[in-house]
């Protein structure tokens, strides 16, 4: 597989003490779908943020198609930055109510001189408009005249203006009525097909990752703790963690549940990160060892790596169940979100 | 409803106003700077509208050229303020950092002062005139301006879009002109409106104690101020050209509540 990203110990560290993100390594394959999950404040975002270069990382370098992009300027990244495209999770925030949705959705060619003139840039506009299903007849609305999901799909179809190689999507649906969700991620998916783009896909939701990535990685206080092929994950994560967002998700029938784990308290604060592994002090299973000494992302399985010291020892044992197959490729029917995710 | 007839009024007047300022040499009965001893001290009459001054020049005429300066102090002050202001206002929010910092500061220890006193300040330095008075408000003005502007763009700073318009590749100042200025641009000009007023009242107020235009030419703050000197010769100069600044500021300030209240976010539909 081609690496189209790659991030090598990744770090940022906000004021000189909160680890944001602390030592963060993955690569992207083209056309690929990675997922980074897990929950608020675990500095998921940050990472988007960070191969946008929106923030300048602390240490650690961001590949794209083999360049070191992490320290080149602004003038220098634009070029690259035609490749990189982002969806945005509020869609009210996302887009400038100053501007039309004509406006908005070429705004990438425009700033990068891909269009000429007035004209060409609304026979644009009405095409990408088209694109997502909206009329050309709104091409000079205003985005408040719009409805949220409307709104994402605008996001969407600028982020696919420029044609990208990437695009991070960080919480695209999230902010969404479960009831337009499934359509807006039906239109990542068709929009991902048809221009083949790799998506770094940041999430909480573990149904929508079961339903969009190729693979899941999860992201606990600024560290991946475990990152695997989807199937393999959804078949048995390693890390207690991973296993205790996945218990989180409801099932659809009540023979496929698994075992709720439930953890007690807060993450701690990125300021003063646990000693050892940074999961112990919540972690179930936690033994004195994992107090002391930090265990490595490794391999456990084909392709499936865990940062816990009793990876092997821990899914088989917790889980009531063998779970139910992941959804290969299947589309959401009109069907409201959550019940067919989680089928 | 009595709300909008004073709209309406404060609209009319800067209208005539403006016709005034423009057409002035046009309408003006007598030649402003035109003594006639003959006459000196007279009341209204259908020939001197509103009387004549101890010189004996037209009241009426006068203040019609006094408008000229003071309108176009009061507008050109605060529009350079503006300019460079808002420019600093939002380059200080968008890019942080030290610049931010010493922009802050700056500001804060121009703030401490009263505009007046700024204005006092810097005719003193560059001595009395026309073209000194404007540079003197406007540099009064600049703080305001910095702040709002620079609160103003803190919070569009934070909006997504921004984001979105660096990540997609636009150059800072671009996205400063496409972005943050359109989204700034509601209370901005509604402040641009208000220091209008606040301008005109600075004109006067300096040119009062000498500081501004220098005779014979009028503006109406020296006449006010050689109105008074000449009260019981004939108080209508002080009394008109006070009129004058009176009605032109409440003009403005009515204008701008007005404009507050229409481009208000809450107000409109977002």
């Amino acid at each position: 597989m081609n690496k189209l990203l790659e991030v090598t110990d990744l770090k940022k560290i906000f004021g000189g003490s909160v680890r944001a993100v602390d030592g963060v390594s993955f690569s992207l394959a083209e056309r690929e779908t990675l997922a980074l999950v897990g929950e608020s404040g675990c500095g998921k975002s940050t990472v988007s943020r960070l191969i946008l270069r929106l923030t300048n990382p602390t240490q650690g370098t961001i590949r794209f198609e083999g360049k070191d992009i992490t320290r080149i300027s602004q003038g220098a990244l634009k070029s690259i930055r035609r490749e990189i495209q982002f969806v945005f999770q509020d869609p009210f925030s996302s887009l400038d109510p100053r501007m039309t949705a004509g406006e908005i959705v070429t705004e990438p060619l425009s700033v990068h001189g891909l269009v000429r003139n007035g004209r060409e840039r609304r026979s644009t506009a009405e095409r990408l408009l088209q694109a997502v299903g909206l009329s050309s007849k709104h091409v000079d609305n205003w985005p408040r005249q719009f409805s949220g999901g409307q709104r994402q799909r605008l996001g969407i179809i600028r982020a696919f203006a420029l044609g990208p190689r990437l695009i991070v999507a960080d919480e695209p649906v999230s902010a969404l009525d479960v009831s337009v969700r499934s359509q807006v991620i039906n239109i990542l998916q068709d929009m991902q097909e048809d221009k083949g783009t790799a998506y770094l896909f940041i999430s909480h939701d573990m149904a929508t990752v079961r339903h969009m990535a190729d693979r899941v990685a999860v992201m606990y206080l600024g560290k991946i703790v475990e990152l695997a092929p989807k199937t393999s994950f959804f078949a048995g994560p390693q890390h207690p963690y991973a296993e205790a967002l996945l218990s989180a998700v409801p099932a659809s029938h009540p023979s496929k549940r698994r075992r709720r784990i439930l953890l007690a308290g807060d993450p701690p604060s990125p300021i003063s990160i646990p000693s050892g592994c940074r999961f112990h002090t919540r972690c179930p299973i936690a033994q004195d060892v994992c107090k002391s000494s930090e265990p490595p992302l490794k391999p456990v399985a084909d392709n499936h790596l865990a940062a816990c010291h009793f990876a092997q020892a821990w899914p088989i044992a917790s889980r009531l169940k063998d779970v139910d197959a992941p959804t290969e490729g299947g589309r959401f029917d009109n069907v409201p979100g959550d019940l067919q995710v989680c089928r | 409803m009595l709300d909008r007839i004073f709209v309406t009024f404060s609209v009319c007047f800067l209208v005539l106003l403006a016709v005034v300022v423009v057409f002035g040499d046009f309408i003006q009965p007598h030649d402003p700077l035109l003594q006639n001893f003959a006459v000196r001290d007279q009341g209204p009459s259908s020939t001197y509208w509103l009387g004549t001054d101890d010189f004996g020049r037209d009241v009426f005429s006068r203040i019609l050229e006094g408008s000229r300066l003071s309108m176009t102090v009061g507008l050109v002050s605060p529009l350079i303020a503006a300019i460079i202001g808002i420019t600093m206002g939002t380059s200080a929010a968008y890019f942080g950092g030290w610049p931010e910092r010493i922009v802050t500061r700056l500001t804060d220890m121009m703030m401490s002062f009263d505009p007046l006193l700024l204005g006092v300040l810097v005719v003193a330095l560059l001595g009395p005139g026309i073209l000194n008075l404007s540079i003197a408000i406007s540099f009064a003005l600049i703080p305001s301006f910095i702040r709002l502007s620079r609160a103003s763009a803190l919070a569009v700073r934070q909006e997504a879009y921004v984001d979105a318009a660096i990540a997609m590749g636009r150059p800072s100042y671009s996205t400063i002109v496409r972005h943050v200025l359109p989204n700034i641009s509601g209370p901005l000009v509604v402040m641009t409106t208000l220091w209008i007023g606040t301008a005109i009242r600075l004109e006067a107020t300096l040119s009062f104690i000498g500081l501004g235009a220098q005779p014979p030419a009028p503006s109406w703050g020296n006449i006010v101020r050689y109105g008074v000197q000449n009260i019981f010769g004939s108080p209508l100069p002080a009394l008109f050209a006070g009129l004058a600044i009176t009605l032109t500021v409440l003009s403005f300030n009515i204008l701008g509540d007005a404009l507050r209240d229409r481009l208000d976010p809450d107000r409109t539909v977002r």
